[in-house]
């Protein structure tokens, strides 16, 4: 058994000034204390990368700033599901008795530290170098294409896609620490700037600096424990060029085998962390993991489902279009509000019902997928 | 066969398997699909279906912001095998389209325009 016993979010937004270690550190700090525990008894460290401060052994580079000696310590890439990731090994590791505390931590100033166009070039390298990169694509590119191709398929439009900014958004204004927090509408969506159509600025999340971290254990350290009940992966394809199909990307295949590990069904979830790097990643990612039909997620929207006091409340800390995207840590924040909201500690943010949840992340361009389940325990 | 685009000259090159016909575009010295070494390598007819695209309005280059806006293609070519391209502003999801060659940031590649259906 392993659980998430304690959880460390930074503002995202503009840390003018600070570095890579600096947000880690920042961030580490606050989930060693929330965990209740000591520095010296972090055995474990499990970092991401920062395309800001590359490094060829950064957990290690981390561990020697941050003052800690652990007995297991490595990075992890896996583009966006790096969070989910970690948290999966570092569970994994846990119930294998190899260590008692881990410790998942990222941060990057990816807003500041680097010019926008340098933090696009850097991650437009999830295509292919021959075949896919002298076209000029990015990130957005990408993900357009997938877009243009799924509301052919299931008539899915842009006002539909819109919805998803407009609710992460609303969620948002309620998290003092997220980069935006001024509530748009569905106009305001159709209006931005258009970036790789059929995806607009306001589809698209930020780029941002931030810091995430969490600690994993062997046994809760208070009175609620967030137990990690199972997790899974798929890994279906690389680039854009090579999804097998459109309506199975890898996130139910992922799901599938989460659910095997843990014995809870997707009906059994009460709330749900689910990345969403762009408008469309969220709606494919709810459809596809059957939290909404094909072309069912945006009316699901309208209705409220989503909302906060819906069924199916969804990101309410703003997700990473409207919280933040500071790379492996952005994702790294669902797990964290999520925790929060399990342990009943979300302020005006809290759910009703946050006694079981999915989290769910993709890296690349839908490329990489984890799904984790977690459970309140008393 | 000799080079394609990625090597600058105006063909499409594909390779397809002898042990189990699976076709792969990116060009690899063994089948992604069953392992046989030494795929075929074939030149495409260039001529396909718009699968998907893009029209990229914000580049990330000084060199490709010289050319905004562009449309990026997911073209299924009828060799049976998917490919990213450019092609002309107005195609649409599932036109039959045909392959030239244009110059974009100092290089050739492949432009998808509608053919007469």
């Amino acid at each position: 058994m392993s659980f998430i016993t304690g959880v460390g979010l930074t503002s995202f937004g503009k840390h003018e000034g600070s570095s890579t270690l600096d947000l880690m550190s920042k961030a580490a700090e606050l989930a060693i204390a929330d965990a209740g525990l000591k520095r010296s008894e972090i055995d474990g460290v499990l970092c991401g990368y920062s395309t800001v401060q590359p490094h060829i052994m950064l957990a290690t580079v981390f561990a020697e700033h941050f003052g800690i000696k652990p007995s297991y310590a490595h990075a992890v890439q896996v583009g966006g599901a790096t969070g989910l990731a970690m948290a999966m090994l570092a569970h994994t590791i846990v119930e294998a008795g190899l260590v008692r505390h881990v410790l998942v931590v990222s941060g990057e100033n990816r807003l500041t530290g680097q010019s926008r166009d340098a933090a696009i070039q850097a991650l437009a390298q999830v295509g292919h170098p021959e075949y896919e990169m002298p076209l000029g694509p990015t990130i957005p590119a990408y993900y357009g294409l997938v877009a243009s191709r799924y509301m052919h398929e299931y008539g899915v439009s842009e006002e539909d896609l819109a919805e998803f900014a407009v609710l992460m958004r609303d969620n948002a204004a309620d998290h003092p620490g997220a980069q935006f927090r001024d509530r748009i509408t569905v106009a305001d969506v159709m209006n931005s700037k258009p970036v790789a159509l059929p995806l607009k600025l306001l589809d698209c999340c930020p780029v941002s600096d931030g810091g995430a971290a969490f600690v994993v254990s062997r046994e809760p350290t208070s009175g609620i424990g967030v137990r990690v009940r199972g997790c899974a992966q798929a890994h279906t394809h690389q680039y854009v060029t090579t999804i097998p199909q459109f309506d199975a990307m890898g996130a139910a295949m992922s799901l599938k085998r989460a659910s095997a590990a843990s014995s809870i069904e997707i009906g059994d979830v009460r709330y749900a962390g689910i990345y969403d790097s762009f408008t469309i990643t969220l709606a494919m990612l709810l459809e596809e993991l059957g939290l909404a039909g094909r072309g069912e997620a945006a009316p699901r929207v309208r209705s409220g489902h989503f909302s906060r006091d819906g069924e199916m409340p969804l990101n309410t800390h703003g997700g990473l279009l409207s919280y933040g995207h500071c790379g492996v840590g952005g994702a790294m924040a669902h797990l964290v509000e999520t925790q929060l909201q399990m342990t009943g500690r979300a302020g005006n943010r809290q759910v009703r019902d946050a006694s079981i949840a999915l989290l769910h992340g993709d890296g690349g361009v839908l490329s990489s997928h984890v799904s984790m389940f977690l459970e309140r325990v008393r | 066969m000799s080079g394609d685009w990625t090597k600058g000259e105006a063909a499409i090159v594909y390779q397809s398997c002898a042990a189990c016909g699976s076709r792969q575009y990116f060009r690899r010295g063994f089948c992604a699909a069953c392992g046989a070494p030494n795929p075929e390598e074939k030149r495409a007819s260039g001529e396909g279906i718009v699968y998907a695209m893009s029209l990229v309005v914000r580049a990330a280059t000084p060199e490709a912001r010289e050319h905004v806006p562009y449309n990026i293609v997911l073209v299924d070519a009828a060799e049976g095998f998917r490919m990213m391209a450019h092609g002309d502003r107005d195609l649409k999801i599932g036109d039959r389209v045909r392959a030239h060659y244009r110059r974009f940031t100092g290089r050739f590649v492949p432009y998808f325009t509608r053919t007469a259906s």
